[in-house]
């Protein structure tokens, strides 16, 4: 294989972890803020923000890293997604205003209800557009060259609602098994309870998702179903199964640890999926990692760099959650 | 107007930029300020130092949130709104943002949490580094951010095939030719900005006969900086003028309202200049002092608008205004600094009400002059967004006018609302003053009722 090769395949890995970081660490943020809505009082809601008020900001950086990246290896990509996405992905912002701001000024409010809606509300409209965004992806979006042609609801459709909703579950799951780790008594055994329900809701939200894939454009059905295609797919719905098992399994047992891990393990199986559904592509039908590729220069100019910051991002992200581990206390965070 | 995607999407990243800069120029300079007064602190333990840092950690938490928020939707206004522009330069410009996002953004936002709540769960020292390493963040932010708008106003170490720029000399990339003078001039404002909000609320708490050893430490270190880089930025701005002479010389005549090419030319005080008339009206003028000022001679040739065909000028009237704005405010800085010094010599600086009314109308002094900056080098740089090389008119996404319509809408009522009820929670912060507790107990237990370490996080109004 020669550079011209590799290197987009290295940056398809990337942005990938870049996105996938993204999705597991605010994904849990905006769990608990999703899940903020039933929680019994203030008390409560001050100990579910206190949980990640110290490391939200840094859970969020790895959205603009995966925007940048995406514009520096697959400028196409970027060009095409986010005019297409115009809407959704504007409501987005907003949204992650509100959520982002609310953390500030709801602790400092004496009337704590207008924050708490922008908490709450910001954070399931935020899950929702990913979710949307995520589905207009694998229904596929029309591109010539490297923009964008189509009107300004294209990306509108059953199935976009239904990924929409299903990652407002996804990340409420997140969400909960967080709480579960992080705090005790009432809100814990609470969390507990939300999770097992949140645990079913995502499983059928992946049934559906699933069940409609095939029904698409593209190749998904040929994909899934051809042979011998199948036999390399079989492993993501097998392993679904398998951490679902033991997600059920643990949140019954009252673990307290393993929930948020196995929590973990469901999205990396179905980001796995989804990620093996449309490649080589990165934006289905018309750009693959190939022809939306940035020149090697800039590649090469950028992954250098990459390969020596992102150790160190990763080690001072994974000091600061030692830092803050264990349960949370009255005496951290806001308060 | 309303119908057009151009216009509309100017106007909105117009808007939203101007929004977000306010943060970044108020926060880098009070992210040093919090350095400075932690490293006194341990240095000294003079308490003021603590109860300084801990003061304005409070505003600082509350301005870097907004300045976060209001960032992100920078980082995708290229694609939802340019995204024709950003396919051509992405190549280039891709990999300066990604380097922003690793080498700062991850960096402050990590270190800003242990800043926040890591003051009992990490050591003096690891705490201080942190603080200091939110400080090295934000420069390092600013570097790579005008690193790339400076490529835009001075492309150079590229090439263009096909309507795409292709990198060819990284280090011509991001240390193209008007980018030291930039960085200089922009940190040199965010310093002086986060300078004059210090010593204006200094100066009001003085006004106010509050929190004095505090208000004291405020306006001697103020003014003692401000003396020193109010002239310095001066300078700055006069080098990084003449570096635009050399590079973009359509927008120093446009600035200028100067509409003929001639030998000694003179620097209008006042005018409204004429688009379609080509001339000034009301011009007050000093003789040669164009020229002085520009190329450092009496009788040096200053190229005028006229020499430019029409449609590569830019729009003469907002800049002229907006750089004699920022001039002004640069003025009145230095002014304040002068006397600050003087009254400081004579020991009447925190005795002195007048000169303290005067620093606290200064409070938005810097923000005004940031905004008054940019819009005189970014108007200034029109019809282009890439100078000289790509129209703005054929940078713009191909969506409908409807939607940028509903979303700059509603980016003017957000912002409205996230700015107002941001600016009226630090100006709580400010009216309740810097807290006199004691450092706080080491074992933190649970029956604690209210912290003494008070970030942003408590209800600041009557009811503590």
């Amino acid at each position: 294989m020669s550079l011209l090769e590799i290197l987009p395949l290295l940056w398809f890995g990337v942005i990938g972890l870049g996105v996938f970081m993204y999705v597991l660490l605010d994904g849990f943020v905006l769990g608990i803020g999703i899940l903020s809505g039933v929680a019994h009082g203030e008390h409560e809601r001050d100990v579910m923000m206190n949980s990640v008020a110290p490391i939200w900001d840094g859970n969020e950086t790895w959205l603009v890293l995966g925007g940048t990246a995406l514009l520096a290896a697959f400028p196409p990509a970027y060009t095409v997604l986010l005019p297409a996405l115009y809407l959704p992905l504007s409501l987005m912002l907003i949204a992650l205003i509100f959520r982002g701001v609310a953390f500030e000024f709801r602790f400092k409010a004496e009337r704590k209800l207008g924050w708490n809606l922008a908490f709450n509300l910001g954070s399931i409209v935020a899950a929702f557009c990913q979710g949307v965004t995520l589905g207009a992806i694998v229904q596929g979006i029309n591109a010539d060259g490297a923009q964008y042609v189509g009107g300004a609801f294209d990306w509108l459709s059953g199935f976009t609602l239904l990924t929409g909703l299903a990652l407002v579950a996804g990340y409420a799951l997140l969400g909960a098994t967080w709480v579960v780790m992080k705090t005790s008594g009432m809100l814990q055994q609470r969390a507990f309870g939300w999770s097992r329900v949140l645990l079913s809701a995502v499983i059928v939200f992946m049934a559906l998702v699933s069940l409609y894939v095939p029904f698409l454009d593209g190749d998904y059905a040929q994909r899934w179903f051809g042979f011998p295609h199948m036999l390399l797919m079989a492993p993501f719905p097998i392993a679904t199964v398998a951490v679902s098992y033991f997600l059920y399994r643990s949140v019954a047992r009252r673990h307290e640890y393993w929930p948020f891990l196995l929590s973990l393990g469901m999205f990396a199986v179905g980001y796995g999926g989804l990620a093996a559904s449309f490649w080589p592509h990165i934006i289905p039908p018309n750009l693959t990692i190939w022809n939306a590729a940035s020149p090697p220069e800039t590649q090469i100019f950028l992954g250098v760099g990459l390969a020596i910051l992102l150790p160190f991002i990763l080690f001072y992200t994974g000091w600061s959650y030692w830092v803050f581990r264990g349960k949370v206390t009255r005496d951290m965070g806001y308060h | 107007m309303l119908a057009n995607p151009e216009i509309l999407s100017r106007i909105q990243f117009a808007f939203v930029i101007s929004f977000h800069i306010l943060f970044p120029a108020f926060t880098i300079g009070l992210a040093s300020w919090l350095a400075m007064c932690e490293g006194l602190y341990r240095f000294t333990q003079r308490d003021v130092f603590r109860r300084l840092y801990q003061f304005w950690v409070k505003i600082f938490a509350v301005s870097f949130g907004m300045g976060v928020v209001s960032g992100i939707v920078m980082s995708f206004q290229f694609g939802t709104n340019w995204s024709v522009f950003a396919e051509a330069t992405a190549p280039v410009l891709g990999p300066l943002f990604s380097y922003e996002v690793l080498t700062a953004f991850f960096l402050e936002a990590t270190f800003l949490g242990i800043m926040l709540f890591g003051w009992e769960k990490v050591g003096p020292k690891l705490h201080f580094a942190a603080t200091a390493t939110v400080a090295i963040g934000t420069m390092l932010s600013a570097f790579w951010i005008l690193s790339a708008n400076s490529w835009m106003q001075t492309p150079t170490g590229f090439e263009l095939r096909d309507g795409i720029f292709y990198p060819i000399d990284w280090w011509k990339i991001v240390f193209n030719p008007s980018f030291p003078y930039r960085l200089v001039h922009m940190v040199l404002a965010a310093y002086l900005t986060t300078a004059f909000v210090i010593l204006g609320v200094g100066a009001w708490y003085r006004l106010k006969g509050m929190a004095n050893e505090d208000s004291r430490v405020m306006l001697v270190m103020g003014v003692a900086f401000v003396s020193i880089v109010a002239p310095l930025q001066i300078v700055a701005g006069d080098f990084h003028g003449l570096n635009t002479l050399e590079h973009q010389p359509a927008k120093i005549a446009a600035l200028e309202a100067h509409w003929d090419t001639e030998k000694g030319a003179a620097l209008a005080l006042f005018a409204w200049p004429d688009s379609t008339a080509e001339t000034n009206h009301f011009e007050i003028a000093v003789p040669h002092l164009g020229s002085l000022i520009l190329t450092h001679a009496w009788n040096g040739t200053l190229v005028g608008l006229k020499d430019f065909p029409v449609n590569e000028r830019p729009p003469v009237a907002p800049i002229f205004f907006s750089f004699r704005i920022m001039v002004g405010i640069g003025i009145l800085m230095l002014i304040a600094g002068m006397i600050g010094l003087w009254l400081a010599w004579r020991r009447r600086l925190f005795d002195t009400p007048w000169y303290h009314r005067y620093l606290v109308a200064m409070i938005p002094s810097g923000f005004i002059a940031v905004l008054a900056g940019w819009i005189t080098t970014e108007m200034g740089r029109q019809p282009y967004t890439v100078y000289g090389l790509m129209r703005t008119s054929e940078s713009v996404s191909p969506v409908a006018a409807p939607s940028v319509l509903a979303t700059l809408i509603t980016f003017v009522i957000v912002y409205g609302i996230v700015f107002g009820a941001g600016l009226y929670y630090i100006l709580r912060i400010i009216r309740s003053g810097p807290g006199q507790a004691p450092e706080p107990a080491a074992p933190a237990t649970y029956a604690t009722p209210a912290r003494p370490l008070s970030y942003p996080d408590e209800p600041t109004g009557e009811q503590r």
